[in-house]
């Protein structure tokens, strides 16, 4: 489904990401670990096309996509949740997911905002209200829906824990694992350990810009030191 | 003897309460954590104590003075050091240019318009990133640090004008689970050290039962539940709006 | 009574055509975040091709198809041209820092101005009259013209329209997300690129049908451009950056307040004749300043969201380098020599570029280490001027007082200014900034009694020879430029960098962010005014244009050509700039046509400013 190979992404001068590699095959969930500042966002972001990469190869479907627009790789049905959140602050719940819309696609889930509410019950009481007036929460699972609506083949989703309350993060990994039930392939990055075994079938470890680790879930959860190593947990 | 003594605190937005009515207080040298889920209005209250925000009623006294309403600057001035969610350093400036910045502030030397200030309060902006281990990189830039030694900046500057109390929204945001734990317990060194009450918000459970001596849980602009670590943790409204099971933050 | 409602009739109709201008200069920094300084040539514009168009299509009659199409073509011309302009410039400078957008598209100003002529002429021109519409109704005994009860109805249309074409479109609410997060946009799917270039074609249009309704209403002439442009930048601001509904609010305060000062008779004080009637500029000084001390970013305006803008990171300020030191030594060493050496006009020329050495370094002053860009530094360059010219001319003081006069009536203006825009930041600051410049130029310009109006103020003579006088410009020069060094590396100069790297922290530790930087405006607007003073006994008089937009444009030109982040940079790109620009003047005719393709290509060029680059290029590992 996705492949990158040898990926090398600058910040100015700095050197952000070093010979990164990894891939996912379809309804399959990877995890990005690492700590702040390692290089996962840029990673996804350098997928997405919205950090130039400097050298590597980014196959998505068998199609070479490094150096295209972010909006071409959007349309062949790449989703991007980005960290932090971002709603559109004054639009509505349903003018949100308006931006997001795109055709249905083959081989891929056809979204609409009914079916999503049933994944998000919490949106659909809310759909007129602007997204600058929802909880942190109710905002993260709002930029989940607003990229489903493009009925991405798989997403790229950022830190989906980060600043959320225990309860609301059950909730993500509860939403993510019937997403995998859909059939969609998910690449996530993540700094909680606990959330990420509780979600992903596979794991890579970057630090300072590489990929210093790459085996399956439970070969991670098995093996201490290497989460002593790189994750101090 | 409690530092800050909050009472009746309230603030809403259009015609929401985002803080409904919210009293507690800090004593010199506590660590008190302020937790509850996303939206509960942890950051409004923060930034009412701070004087970012105004409140609709209620007061906030600082060693037995009334504070309700004053700028932030004017509060800085009575003692009380702050370290923001995203953190605020300025760029610009070397480590020790942050910390001796905050250190001419507070002696009243910015009004000075043709002193040089590299010569001014070297030793003691040293002195005060030795105490939080940035010493050795003193004059790298703060815009290019790793962001927990930015952290680490923070709190040195917080510390410039011996505040007696230390505002932290959530301190360890965005840093990894061990940084996290490390920067709380040097926090805690020092509040201990220098009689410092220091008031913390925190979404990682790890922080909030290792380090804070007491809890208080806030839930849509109140307090619902106060205590030591383990009397929250078992609290049940906590465990329902708050905590969940358990599963993804470590067991707590 | 009949009087009044006539005016009130009289600003409503007004109102529209400002509104037109304004709200598409609104949507466009909205969606692209330009400041478009060519919106009000687009204006020009559409007013000159529709008077042509109404005549050429003369052959469909001089009836209302002919009137209403010429003006309609007209409009969708200069929307094209629009496109053009944001295909082939604007599409290149997206990721530049905005003051650098701003200059490029000044360039476009420039450019446009010189063709205008070339085609056009400088006569004013008289447009006809709207076919059907030379009428008038009977308003309370008073006659009103038919046309303008249209242009009353025309605003409120335009604004339903758009608000439909925002709300209940697709288009729309890609664009009002597009305002609040481009990049989310694009990572969304939706190709940006054509969203950009959909929204400059109607807010050009906009612009260009505005500028044709007022076909009718005066002759089309070269000023038209710098004349909308401020105004609409003052609606911008008092309606809200980037609201359309806000704009009309803000149209319909200024048209009406303008209308009504009309009426107000002329009185004196101390002897001297005040005509508020002519100020036209003052009642939209009033109401911005009544609207931004209420509500900050507007009427209708939300506070930016810093969380979204790229913080540009500036560079740490660090100790002279010696290789510098020693170049500043040998170039003020041999300035001392130059007179041995040059000829009259070579030591004119000197002069005057030391003179715009120490604008450049006052205006970097308040844009580097203070973070404040000015798009009206010509202000107290200006104030300064006037402050010299008039103690001599109405007090017969001595060069020497000249000198201190006019610095000291430039911090005047800046202390007063400097207490409104540093409420704001960025751009807007910026914007508000230009909209006092033309305050100072209008007061220059309109106050005949004591300024003499375009005809200036004349006789300013220096008492020292030419020779005399260019050491005296580089000894204000050198001194002025070591003092403003000096107090960059003072500790106030720390708190100004502070209150500029992150508001936030500086007021957490206690600096009065406002206060610091209002002080900084005033040291700035002070160092501008000695300049001015030199340059009014330098040329021996005093204009209007030196407080006009163009002066403004020089200064900043200086000082983002040499690049902001370095304090020698100013210096850099005054000297270059100054040079570029009187070598133009002499050798050619089209000078406005030829520096603004000049701007246009050193900004496609050098999106960080002349020293910037080098800078970048020669750098070893700053930490940065």
């Amino acid at each position: 489904m996705l492949r990158v190979d040898g990926l090398h992404t600058y910040y100015g001068r700095a050197h952000i990401l070093a010979d990164v590699s990894l891939d996912a095959a379809k309804g399959e969930i990877v995890v990005l670990l690492g700590r702040n500042g390692a290089g996962k966002s840029t990673t996804l972001k350098s997928i997405m096309g919205l950090v130039p990469a400097a050298q590597g190869s980014i196959r998505f479907l068998d199609r070479e996509i490094a150096g295209l627009p972010s909006h071409e790789i959007a349309r062949m049905g790449l989703g991007y949740v980005p960290e932090d959140r971002r709603v559109f602050a004054e639009l509505t719940v349903m003018e949100n997911l308006d931006v997001g819309r795109q055709g249905p696609r083959d081989a891929a889930p056809a979204w609409t905002p009914e079916k999503l509410f049933e994944i998000f019950p919490n949106l659909a009481e809310m759909r007129n209200r602007p997204g600058g007036r929802m909880s942190g929460g109710e905002q993260q699972m709002l930029t989940i829906a607003r990229t489903l609506m493009g009925n991405p083949r798989a997403i790229l989703l950022d830190e989906p824990s980060e600043g959320l309350a225990p309860v609301i993060v059950e909730q993500m990994a509860r939403t993510i694992q019937a997403l995998k039930a859909q059939g969609l392939t998910i690449v996530l990055s993540e700094q909680n350990l606990h959330f990420a075994l509780l979600v992903a079938d596979r794991a890579y470890i970057i630090e300072k810009g590489r990929i210093r680790y790459s085996g399956t879930m439970a070969a991670l959860a098995a093996d201490e030191a290497i989460r002593l190593q790189y994750l101090s947990v | 003897m409690s530092v800050l003594s909050v009472r009746g605190l309230r603030k809403s937005f259009g015609g929401v309460e985002a803080v409904a009515g919210v009293d507690f207080d800090v004593t010199a040298g506590e660590m008190l954590a302020l937790i509850g889920p996303n939206g509960a209005g942890k950051t409004t209250c923060f930034n009412m104590l701070m004087g970012q925000l105004t409140p609709d009623s209620g007061t906030v006294s600082f060693d037995g003075a009334d504070i309700t309403g004053l700028p932030p600057r004017a509060i800085w001035r009575r003692g009380v050091g702050r370290t923001f969610q995203i953190t605020a350093t300025f760029a610009s400036m070397t480590v020790a240019e942050n910390v001796k910045t905050a250190l001419m502030s507070h002696r009243g030397d910015l009004g000075r318009f043709f002193a040089r200030a590299t010569a001014l309060h070297k030793d003691d902006a040293i002195a005060l990133l030795d105490q939080v281990g940035m010493a050795d990189q003193r004059d790298r830039a703060c815009g290019v640090l790793a962001y927990g030694d930015l952290k680490r900046v923070e709190l040195a500057v917080a510390l410039a004008n011996s505040p007696r109390l230390l505002l932290m929204d959530e301190p360890t945001a965005g840093m990894a689970p061990q940084e996290r734990v490390a920067l709380m317990e040097l926090t805690r060194q020092l509040a201990r050290a220098r009689d410092i009450a220091v008031l913390f918000t925190e979404h990682d459970m790890d922080v909030v039962f290792g380090q804070a001596d007491r809890v208080i849980v806030l839930n849509r602009g109140k307090l619902i539940a106060q205590g030591t670590p383990p009397e929250v943790r078992a609290h049940k409204a906590v465990r329902d709006v708050y905590l969940g099971a358990g599963t993804t933050s470590g067991g707590h | 009574m009949s009087a009044l409602v006539v005016q009130f009739l009289n600003g409503l109709a007004s109102a529209s055509a400002l509104f037109l201008v304004a709200c598409g200069l609104s949507i466009i920094f909205g969606v692209s975040r330009i400041v478009n300084f060519a919106h009000g040539s687009f204006y020009m514009l559409g007013a000159y091709l529709a008077w042509t168009l109404t005549r050429g299509l003369g052959w469909v009659g001089y009836g209302p198809l002919g009137f209403w199409g010429g003006i309609l073509i007209a409009a969708l011309i200069v929307g094209l041209i629009g496109v053009l302009i944001e295909l082939v410039l604007l599409r290149r400078i997206y990721q530049a820092p905005e003051l650098f957008q701003l200059l490029a598209t000044f360039g476009v100003v420039l450019v446009v101005q010189d063709l205008a002529m070339a085609i056009w002429g400088a006569q004013d021109l008289l447009g006809p009259r709207a076919p059907g519409l030379r009428g008038a109704f009977d308003v309370m005994g008073q006659r009103f013209p038919e046309y303008e009860m249209l242009l009353i109805l025309i605003g409120p249309i335009v604004l339903g329209l758009l608000w439909l074409l925002f709300n209940r479109t697709r288009w729309g609410t890609l664009v009002r997300a597009a305002t609040a997060d481009r990049e989310m946009v694009a990572a969304l799917g939706v190709d940006q690129r054509k969203l950009f270039t959909s929204v400059f074609f109607v807010g050009t249009f906009l612009a260009a049908l505005g500028g044709g309704l007022q076909l009718p209403r005066e002759p089309v002439q070269l000023h038209m451009d710098m004349a909308i442009i401020a105004d609409a930048f003052v609606v911008v601001v008092v309606g809200g950056m980037g609201s359309v509904g806000g704009a009309y609010l803000a149209a319909l305060l200024i048209a009406q307040l303008q209308a009504f000062m009309l009426l107000v008779p002329d009185f004196e004080i101390a002897g001297l004749t005040i005509s508020i009637a002519r100020m036209t500029l003052i009642p939209s000084f009033l109401v911005m300043a009544v609207v931004l001390i209420l509500r900050p970013y507007g009427l209708l305006g939300k506070a930016p969201s810093h969380a979204r803008t790229q913080a540009s990171v500036e560079p740490v300020v660090r100790a002279t380098p010696p290789i510098l030191a020693k170049l500043g030594f040998a170039s003020v060493a041999a300035m001392i020599l130059l007179p041995l050496i040059a000829d009259e006009y070579g030591l004119m020329v000197a002069t005057e570029i030391l003179i715009f050495v120490l604008m450049a370094a006052s205006l970097h002053f308040m844009m580097g280490p203070g973070g404040m860009a000015s798009f009206g530094h010509a202000a107290y360059f200006g104030l300064g001027a006037y402050g010299a010219a008039l103690a001599a001319k109405h007090f017969n003081a001595p060069m020497e007082a000249g000198l201190v006069a006019g610095p000291v009536l430039a911090a005047l203006g800046g202390i007063l200014f400097g207490w409104f825009c540093v409420r704001l930041s960025g751009v807007y600051l910026a914007m508000l900034t230009l909209a006092f410049a033309q305050i100072v130029w209008s007061i220059a310009f309109q106050w005949v009694a004591v300024t003499g109006g375009d005809n200036g103020v004349l006789g300013v003579w220096p008492s020292i020879g030419k020779t005399g006088f260019f050491y005296l410009s580089l000894a204000f020069a050198v001194i002025g430029v070591l003092l403003l060094r000096r107090a960059i590396y003072s500790p106030f100069g720390y708190a100004l960098r502070g209150a500029r790297d992150s508001a936030l922290r500086a007021d957490a530790i206690g600096i009065d962010v406002k206060r610091v930087q209002w002080a900084a405006f005033a040291i700035a607007a002070s160092f501008a005014g000695s300049a001015g003073a030199l340059f009014a006994y330098f040329k021996g008089s005093v204009f209007p244009t030196y407080a006009a937009i163009p002066k403004s444009v020089d200064a900043l030109m200086m000082v983002l050509l040499g690049g902001v982040q370095t304090i020698s940079g100013p210096l850099v790109g005054a000297i270059v700039y100054m040079g570029l620009h009187e070598q133009l003047v002499r050798v050619t005719e089209l000078w406005r046509l030829v520096l603004g393709i000049a701007i246009i290509a050193l900004v496609l060029a050098f999106p960080q400013g002349i020293a910037g680059f080098a800078a970048k290029r020669f750098a070893k590992e700053d930490g940065a």
